[in-house]
């Protein structure tokens, strides 16, 4: 009969498994990350790879969101504001960083940030530490802001913290967008600039003062000039251990508040959950992902950092993401998030899509015969319709483009109408989200589609 | 002084406009609680069907005016109209059979039925005439014209709003906020991109035909000339706000809209016709949202693309209104609107135009944490 703390002693892992067990997912993921820069890229192709770049972003948008959305119940519609804090504080330190150290700011990376092929560089440089330090730092400014937008929700719930946190991010969007200082292009315009502005308010009259070098980003026109760091890699990699720390977030104490707080605040509370510093805490890593993202999209390639760009119907997309991965499942935002990058892009381009109709004909084909047993061996049909919907449609799709390309039109011009119209359908059919708040892995989810399935239609009633 | 009362004129001008706007807002969130974010694509959806007709009709100074290409709105329009009256007659027919022998007697919801039913009836006759070249001349009085594009703008607008109601929100009554939210959000996105698309009104931006004139000012008070599109712009912004407030608090149908807000729950064992009371109120949000839209054309004639992010600003500055007045409350909404406006143009014209948006946006945070439920708004217990 041993004490419980003989046997919690007991059953501490040695020293190396554990170590082994917390940095593994870790290995893992540098080498899938590696995998994609160096091996996938040549075979999916430029465009397709650029397409991978915009998904992986996108999962550490979702993900991030979904700590504060789905973990912690607590809506917030400004979550691009924190990208665009992070983008910029990133791009800020790597551009004028680079002027300053390197005397230019022209692809000084190496292979690990590049998406261009066959460059004659060394596989890390300088350029990449620098990238790397401005990602974090991007990350912690936007956690920051977070902390700040965080705090009201010591007074405020539901909805009107949401209006909060969509106020924060317009006057964040408004503020870069009404600063006027251009970039700078050479280290001898930097010289003449102070670095902070405070300074010159003291020591010069107010008609002499110029844009000092933390304000010239650009103002609306956008930041102009920043490299091409943003590859594979990089991307992977932060989408590794946003994954590995949302994981690992909801399976903690920290993470099991959140969910009490998201499941009935108030008796939370009464366990003794302090909610307003969680939810702040929620808030704080949320944002620190998101300036992360926000510093990756900045340096990928085709996109040129905007304040128009990051208003809230960024924000809005990244929700949307969250809601159909379903509000609380990693997983689920994740693959919403591919899904929700990759479908304008097929609808742009509809070829993909026109090879596989066929596919979708059979299954439809299937899935028919299927529900017409099921009805005629008094099974529950429901799920079953609802997915012959699904397939329907992206059949009627399929078709579409094909009558759409014969006649001349793009469905590309239609792509956002559709995607809208998913959007509202799916809220209506399956307003969970596709997971709900399970992840892929979980059995009971496969289970449930399967009971609902198998169940017989005895009440009638709706389907779960 | 000059610069002040100018100032003062536009604050005015356009915080009557997002008072309207607001309006839909708050009577939405008042019954539903949640935030219709389409709403402001209701507006723009006013102003580019206002823009249209007006076009159609070749009424205002529009440069390519009777434009041919449009007319195809008009006869839609009608036909609408059309439909509309039918099936209010069929419905006449259907009272009738369900009461046999009653008198009908004209109370006041019927008489304001009855009164907007001639006046579409009346518009549509117009058209017609229009459309076969029989009146040039009424079409060139700016008011005749413009009052008559304004309830154009607000019955489809308000037809919109009831159908985007029913398809899309009514499904998700028994849903959690945050999907009837991320739904607005889907509709808001579909309206957007319906309008860019080319059949509709295309991606690029259009102007607006004035129909008032813009050189002759109905006053001038110490060199600030005061012009009829600010004066006639705000008159019919307070009177569709006054219509609305008598609507909502001396009339039996405002009672139940009230009684729905308050606990539709109870409201429907009490023989409310829950489901008809939020219909009507998405249609009466629309229709002050697509006037707004109009009279919004008018004082700026550069029409933006529908999915500009612009007219989403326009909204959600609308929206501060209404969140700022104490949302979900219809007087509050107008104060709210007001204050919008005059904060936004005094803080732009005295402090920093670049920043006009952040004093919106800072006011609602600063209401937020000081007085969550606004200014008008009635704080609101936590049900365990």
């Amino acid at each position: 009969m041993s004490t419980l703390r003989a046997r919690a002693i007991e059953l501490k892992p040695g020293l190396l498994p554990a170590t082994v067990r917390s940095v593994w997912p870790l290995v893992a993921g540098i080498g899938i990350a590696l995998t994609l820069q160096f091996f996938a890229k040549p075979v999916i192709g430029d465009f397709y790879a650029k397409v991978l770049l915009d998904i992986g972003t996108s999962i550490i948008l979702a993900v991030s969101l979904t700590m504060v959305n789905g973990f912690t119940g607590q809506f917030s519609i400004g979550h691009a504001a924190f990208m665009m804090v992070g983008g910029y504080v990133s791009g800020g330190i790597v551009y004028y960083g680079s002027l300053l150290l390197f005397g230019d700011v022209d692809m000084a990376g190496g292979l690990v940030s590049s998406m261009i092929e066959g460059r004659d560089v060394p596989l890390v440089t300088r350029g990449d530490a620098l990238f790397a330090v401005s990602l974090v730092a991007g990350g912690l400014a936007a956690a920051l802001c977070g902390y700040v937008v965080g705090l009201p929700s010591l007074r405020l719930k539901g909805d009107y913290l949401a209006i909060v946190t969509l106020g924060f991010g317009e006057i964040v969007r408004v503020l870069i967008q009404s600063q006027t200082g251009d970039v700078l292009y050479t280290v001898e315009e930097m010289k003449e600039r102070p670095f902070v502005g405070i300074a010159q308010m003291f020591t010069t009259p107010s008609d002499e003062w110029v844009t000092p070098i933390v304000l010239s980003l650009g103002g609306a026109l956008g930041f102009s000039g920043l490299p091409f760091y943003s590859s594979l890699f990089w991307v992977f990699l932060g989408v590794g251990i946003t994954l590995l720390v949302a994981y690992r977030l909801k399976e903690s104490a920290t993470g099991r508040a959140f969910l009490s707080i998201r499941e009935d605040e108030i008796a939370s509370e009464a366990m003794g959950v302090n909610t307003t510093q969680f939810k702040v805490r929620a808030f704080v890593i949320a944002a620190f992902f998101a300036g992360v993202a926000g510093g990756l999209f900045a340096h990928s390639i085709g996109v040129q950092l905007n304040p128009g760009e990051l208003g809230f119907l960024k924000s809005f997309d990244i929700i949307i993401m969250v809601v159909l991965g379903g509000l609380g499942s990693i997983s689920g935002a994740a693959i919403a998030a591919a899904i929700v990058t990759i479908l304008p892009e097929l609808l742009r381009n509809p070829a993909p899509l026109l090879k596989v109709w066929p596919v979708f004909a059979g299954l439809a084909a299937l899935l028919l015969i299927a529900t017409v047993f099921a009805a005629a061996t008094g099974r529950r049909t429901r799920p079953l319709i609802a997915w012959l919907c699904i397939v329907l449609a992206l059949l009627g799709l399929g078709f579409g483009a094909r009558a759409a390309a014969a006649a001349g039109h793009n469905l590309g011009d239609y792509r956002m109408i559709l995607f809208a119209l998913a959007l509202i359908l799916m809220m209506i059919l399956r307003p969970q989200g596709l997971f709900g708040v399970r992840e892929i892995w979980d059995r009971s989810l496969w289970r449930g589609i399967a009971e609902s399935l198998r169940a017989p239609a005895k009440k009638g009633g709706t389907s779960r | 002084m000059e610069k002040f009362l100018q100032t003062l004129i536009d604050a005015l001008a356009v915080g009557s406009l997002y008072a309207l706007i607001a309006l839909g807002y708050t009577m939405v969130y008042g019954i539903l609680k949640f935030i219709n974010f389409a709403h402001s694509d209701v507006f723009v959806l006013g102003a580019w069907i206002s823009f249209l007709v007006a076009v159609a009709a070749g009424w205002g100074d529009h440069v390519s005016a009777g434009d041919p290409g449009r007319t195809w709105i008009l006869w839609v329009l009608w036909a609408a109209t059309a439909a509309a009256a039918v099936s209010a007659a069929a419905e006449f027919g259907a009272w009738k059979r369900r009461h046999p022998g009653d008198p009908f007697v004209l109370n006041r919801t019927r008489f304001a039925g009855v009164l907007v039913l001639v006046a579409v009836w009346g518009w549509a006759a117009f058209g017609l005439a229009k459309m076969a070249g029989l009146v040039k001349v009424w079409g060139d009085n700016g008011l005749f014209s413009g009052l008559l594009i304004l309830l154009c703008a607000m019955t489809t607008c308000g037809l919109v709003g009831f159908v985007l109601e029913r398809l899309a929100y009514k499904p998700l009554r028994k849903a959690p906020r945050l999907n009837v939210l991320i739904t607005a959000i889907g509709v808001s996105l579909l309206l957007q991109n319906l309008g860019q698309l080319q059949e509709m009104f295309g991606t690029r931006p259009q102007r607006m035909p004035t129909l008032l004139p813009t050189d002759q000012p109905l006053a001038t008070i110490a060199n600030v000339k005061i012009m009829p599109v600010d004066v006639i712009g705000a008159a019919t912004a307070i009177a569709l706000m006054f219509l609305l407030d008598f609507l909502v608090h001396r009339t039996k149908f405002g009672r139940s809209m009230r009684a729905v807000s308050y606990n539709p729950t109870t409201a429907s064992l009490m023989g409310i016709p829950v489901d008809r009371v939020i219909s009507v109120t998405f249609v009466i949000g629309a229709a002050l949202a697509a006037a707004a839209g109009f009279l919004y054309g008018q004082k700026y004639p550069g029409l933006n693309q529908a999915a500009a992010a612009v007219w989403v600003l326009l909204g959600l500055k609308a929206f501060v209104a209404a969140v700022v007045g104490g949302i979900g409350n219809i007087r509050g909404a107008m104060l709210g609107g007001i204050l919008i406006g005059l904060l936004e143009f005094f803080g732009a014209a005295y402090v920093s135009a670049a920043m006009r948006d952040v004093y919106v946006f800072s006011l609602l945070i600063l209401v937020l944490l000081v007085r969550p439920s606004g200014i008008l708004g009635r704080p609101m217990l936590e049900k365990v």
